[in-house]
């Protein structure tokens, strides 16, 4: 080891500290960016895996009823490379342990051989034998939500009849990665089951013998599926086909697709944030360490030590924190990529999921905290070498104190160490910046983080206080008259009813199409409300829509645009209808419609298709029995459910990037501060051992670093509230998806939280700090001149 | 004897620190030769330029005015390259504040210098030279003022320099200590033929050397010269 290398080894161990809250900065701008983009890559490359696996289908059409001839039709089609036919229907599972029925969707599999597509992974157990029509293979999160295990029984209705089933096995499948009940975004395992049976079973109960209820496709390399869905629809409108749709409009698909494309935003917009602050800081903690070091600098030049040489090894010094940096932060992401890979698979059925490093971002991470390191100790080298060795040996010229001069006057009234605090901001206005700026970014970070929590609390109480004020959803089977509501309404201990009308549809505006459904409600209406974002509630009337701000985002429609509407149930009208309105929505990105316009636009006056209802608390259970027994009910969903739903998605779904990033920020925040200390105490070492030496007490000689800090702080934490409300902005944007809305919201108490967060950062800092000063051994310090 | 080419030559070397009202003239035209292979003591009241000059001769800073030689080779006119090289091949430096490495321990700091050197000396061997073979594992806040000195001058002569620049390098040592010190820059003069300067306040140095100069604000006020230097071990403080 050269005598260099060995300076370097040493000088890195005397400011292991400052270099570790360095190299932890680093670390964690390189965690976010390596756990994100890890994600993304972890999610898309196992979802393509297991489409591919299990054959998942690339169109969809489902029809009313067709002769299984039609398959070879479909087969024949050109572009379809394989095609499936198969039962879909919907059922309720009757649970013992639950007063409300579990929506389900029954899915036939071919008696005797592997489906073509949509095949179904088997957890546990075995397929059904196609010869005893009982037996039935359930989606495993369902069975594990209730205890269920292969060999149990199973009590469902399925078109208006009971039927008693055994499970035989347990399975997930492609088609069911994101599972939500009917009407529901938010996935739940214990409220909606898939159940899979054999076709000559399955045909028995829905009255399907020799016929199939949707077909499935995959296409040849290469064909656009628009082809494909047209040709589809031409042939299958005979059969009922109510509009062929590709897998960009499969529900699962669309929300795992939403989920990583808002994972994509979330990585591109948000470690980048942290990176370039972490960046940031190294390059000018390494800066001013550089900047310490120029008396040595100098003595190596006079030596005759080349500037390569001199330059090659604080390189050496900034690249061993960089890169011990980078690689803990690595490391990090990979530990805190598969603890959120976990908590994925809550709410993606994946069969497995294993983190996997994305190279590129690893590689990203890497580069820029070597160059951002690398930059600031170029810069300040090449100031330094820019001197003659003679100037750069004798310690950086005595500060200009004309500056201060005009301040003389004011500062007379203050004590010395005062005096001294304050000249410090006029005789090196750049250091301090330097130091400001890097506190306003941790406090802006933790604003901003805290602000986005407030935000995702917002979301729960505005979905499910505001906007729907029900406590149940009833599903019916089909569109039913409204007076099945006053059957409802007469029932002891429901309180309100109001029905709603849900048609699926397909908005278009332009090239900018949406697939989702138009909910009519009633004139009035208290539980389910349309609201502008100033909580006022729309009043529907007329042939009108009026969009959720997410659905008008997406169709870049407002107030005045007419939309083409395709409705695909019934006579699958084409409609052209104006928007009227935009409101407020968290969950989702629903269309709202007065429900008689609705209905006469689809010529089916007085029909809903769900019920919100208001219950008596104290008769809600007896309710859900007699609901349970409705033959028309298809499904119950309750409000407490749902929200515990959506908070647990919210909480640990994507939203849980949230903690880690709060945690992340809050480190930054303090590494930041600390670095300040430390690196104030460096600047300031010998001054402070001297004002020891004339007879101050270790109080004083720590006032005067302390107040610094502290005056930093302070001028920190506007500047930062600011940068916060902007971050927080920026967060609500990358965090939004079709899924959920999140936005900003200004809470005080964010920013008090935050400020809590900033200064007691700088108190533990201070005391470090404090208790080095304490400690410094004063002969040592005037002895030498580092 | 034949007269042989001056090691350094300098012409109307000026240096101006500052502008203006509160300009400080360190050097104000300084005109002199030095042959190789002399010892040159350099005496002058403090605040006289004699740093200055010094640090100018060593390529460690520039004149405002004036050129400087180095073996017939301007080095006022040398890249900051080319001073490297220069300071690297031929010159041992000792600075008035030691200026050691706080980090490196005595025999370190000597390797410091002669890893870069070509022909040096074993850095304890040069510990040795100035009595501190036994504290070379010290770092430089285990040792006294004088104990620093005497390795920064064990540094300067570890790589065998042609010349040896050495600003006050007895300011800090006994009398003993000291005239050891100037020994060894003696013996080096004698042995390899180094060239030395010698910045001191210590007027009884001027018995060993063979030329005296004499430096009052910034100018030369005379130079002498001993035809009889006497060694280092017999001169009185
Ligand atoms: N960087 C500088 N800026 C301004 N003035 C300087 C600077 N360096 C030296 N001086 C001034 O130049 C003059 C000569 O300084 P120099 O260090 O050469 O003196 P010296 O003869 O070595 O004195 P001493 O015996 O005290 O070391 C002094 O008046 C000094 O104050
Ligand atoms: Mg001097």
């Amino acid at each position: 080891m050269s005598t260099l290398d060995r300076k370097l080894s040493r000088d890195l161990w005397r400011m292991k500290g400052q270099a570790a809250a360095i190299a932890v900065v680093m670390a964690l701008g390189v965690m976010m960016q390596v756990m994100m983009a890890g994600l993304v890559v972890t999610l898309d490359e196992t979802r393509r895996g297991y489409y591919e696996r299990y054959r998942f289908a690339e169109v969809f059409a489902p029809v009313t009823r067709a002769p299984s001839h039609v398959l070879h039709q479909v087969a024949g089609l050109p572009g379809v490379a394989r095609a499936e036919g198969r039962i879909s229907g919907a059922a309720r599972i009757e649970l013992s342990d639950r007063a409300v029925p579990v929506a389900a969707q029954a899915l036939s599999l071919p008696d005797h051989a592997e489906p073509a597509l949509n095949a179904i992974r088997l957890q546990q157990g075995r397929l059904f034998d196609p010869g005893a029509p009982e037996e039935v293979v359930l989606l495993d999160t369902f069975a594990a939500a209730h205890g269920l295990r292969p060999g149990d029984a199973l009590q469902v209705v399925m078109n208006g009849a009971r039927r008693s089933l055994r499970i035989t096995g347990l399975a997930r499948s492609p088609e069911f990665l994101y599972a939500a009940a009917p009407g529901e975004m938010v996935p739940d395992d214990a409220r909606y089951a898939v159940l899979w049976m054999s076709q000559t079973s399955l045909s028995a109960s829905f009255d399907m013998k020799g016929a199939y209820s949707e077909f499935l496709v995959t296409l040849t390399r290469g064909t656009d599926p628009r082809g494909v869905i047209e040709a589809l629809d031409h042939l299958l409108k005979p059969w009922g086909g109510s509009g062929a749709y590709d897998r960009e409009d499969q529900f699962s698909h669309r929300f795992v697709s939403e989920e990583i494309n808002g994972l994509r935003d979330t990585a591109a917009a948000i470690p980048p944030v942290f990176l370039g602050i972490a960046a940031f800081l190294l390059n000018i903690v390494i800066a001013r360490m550089v900047q310490a070091e120029r008396e040595e600098i100098g003595l190596l030049k006079a030596f005759g030590y080349r500037g390569s040489e001199i330059g090659g090894h604080y390189l050496k010094l900034v690249l061993a924190i960089a890169v011990a940096g980078a690689l803990l932060g690595a490391l990090l992401g990979i530990l805190s990529g598969r603890a959120m890979v976990q908590l994925y698979l809550h709410f993606y059925k994946f069969p497995f999921l294993v983190f996997r490093l994305d190279p590129g971002a690893l590689a990203l991470g890497l580069v820029v905290s070597v160059l951002a390191a690398a930059a600031g100790g170029a810069v300040v080298l090449r100031q330094i070498f820019a001197l003659h060795p003679a100037e750069a040996m004798r310690p950086p010229a005595p500060a200009d104190y004309r500056r201060a001069g005009r301040w003389a006057g004011a500062l007379k009234a203050l004590d010395q160490p005062t005096r001294m605090v304050l000249r410090r901001f006029t005789r090196t206005p750049f250091r301090m910046l330097g130091a400001v700026v890097g506190i306003t970014f941790g406090m802006g970070l933790s604003v901003g983080m805290l602000t986005i929590h407030a935000g995702f609390n917002q979301a729960v109480a505005l979905s499910f206080d505001v906007l729907d004020r029900s406590e149940a959803t009833v599903s019916f089977t089909h569109a039913v008259s409204q007076k099945t509501l006053l059957e409802l309404a007469r029932h002891p201990g429901v309180l309100r009813v109001e029905g709603a009308r849900s048609v699926p549809v397909v908005l278009r505006n332009g090239r900018r199409t949406h697939r989702g459904a138009i909910t009519g409600l009633p004139p009035d209406p208290e539980l389910l409300r349309a609201l502008t974002p100033d909580y006022i509630p729309i009043a529907l009337d007329g042939p009108g829509l009026v969009l959720s701000t997410a659905l008008a985002r997406k169709l870049k429609a407002q107030a005045g645009d007419v939309l083409t509407v395709e409705v695909r149930e019934g006579a699958q009208p084409a409609l052209r209808l104006p928007v009227t309105g935009v409101s407020e929505t968290v969950l989702g990105a629903p269309a709202y419609m007065a429900l008689e316009a609705l209905d006469r636009a689809l010529f089916e006056p007085g029909r809903i298709s769900s019920a919100a209802l208001r219950l008596d608390p104290a008769q809600a259970e007896a309710v859900q029995v007699w609901l349970r027994d409705q033959p028309v009910v298809a499904g119950v969903s309750l409000k407490s459910e749902a929200r515990d739903a959506f908070e647990r998605v919210m909480n640990q779904g994507t939203g849980a990037t949230r903690f880690i990033m709060a945690a992340v920020a809050f480190t930054i925040t303090f590494g930041i501060i600390y670095n300040a200390a430390r690196i104030a105490l460096a600047e300031r070492a010998h001054d402070l051992a001297s004002l020891r030496v004339i007879g101050f007490s270790k109080g004083e000689a720590a006032y005067v670093l302390l107040g610094e800090l502290g005056l930093v702080t302070l001028l920190a934490l506007p500047c930062g509230a600011f940068l916060g409300w902007g971050i927080a902005h920026m967060l609500a944007a990358a965090y939004s998806s079709d899924l959920y809305t999140i936005t900003v919201v200004f809470r005080p108490a964010a920013f008090g939280f935050a400020a809590l967060v900033v200064i007691s950062g700088a108190v533990l800092s201070g005391l470090l700090v404090k208790r080095d000063v304490d400690r410094a051994d004063l002969v040592a310090a005037l002895k030498t001149r580092d | 004897m034949p007269q042989q080419p001056p090691i350094y030559r300098v012409e109307g070397l000026t240096r101006v620190y500052g502008e203006g009202a509160s300009a400080v003239h360190a050097l104000r035209g300084v005109d002199l030769e030095l042959p190789p292979g002399e010892i040159t003591v350099l005496l002058g009241p403090s605040g006289s330029g004699k740093s200055t000059l010094l640090n100018i001769l060593g390529g460690l800073d520039r004149p405002s005015a004036g050129r400087a030689w180095f073996r017939g080779e301007e080095l006022t006119a040398m890249s900051d390259r080319a001073l490297t090289r220069y300071r690297r091949d031929n010159l041992g430096f000792v600075f008035q504040f030691y200026n050691l490495m706080p980090s490196l321990t005595a025999e370190e700091n000597v390797e410091l210098v002669t890893e870069i050197a070509r022909n040096p000396m074993d850095p304890a061997e040069a510990l040795a030279l100035v009595g501190l073979d036994t504290r070379k594992d010290h770092f430089p806040s285990q040792l006294s003022g004088g104990e620093q000195q005497r390795v920064a001058i064990a540094r300067a002569v570890a790589k065998r320099p042609d010349v040896l620049l050495c600003d006050e390098p007895t300011g800090a040592l006994d009398s003993a200590t000291g005239r050891e010190v100037l020994g060894v820059l003696q013996h080096l003069n004698r042995s390899l033929g180094s060239t030395v300067m010698i910045v001191t306040h210590a007027a009884a140095t001027a018995e060993m050397a063979d030329r005296v100069i004499r430096f009052t604000d910034g100018a030369i006020r005379s130079v002498e010269h001993n035809d009889a230097p006497r060694a280092a071990a017999e001169i009185e403080w």
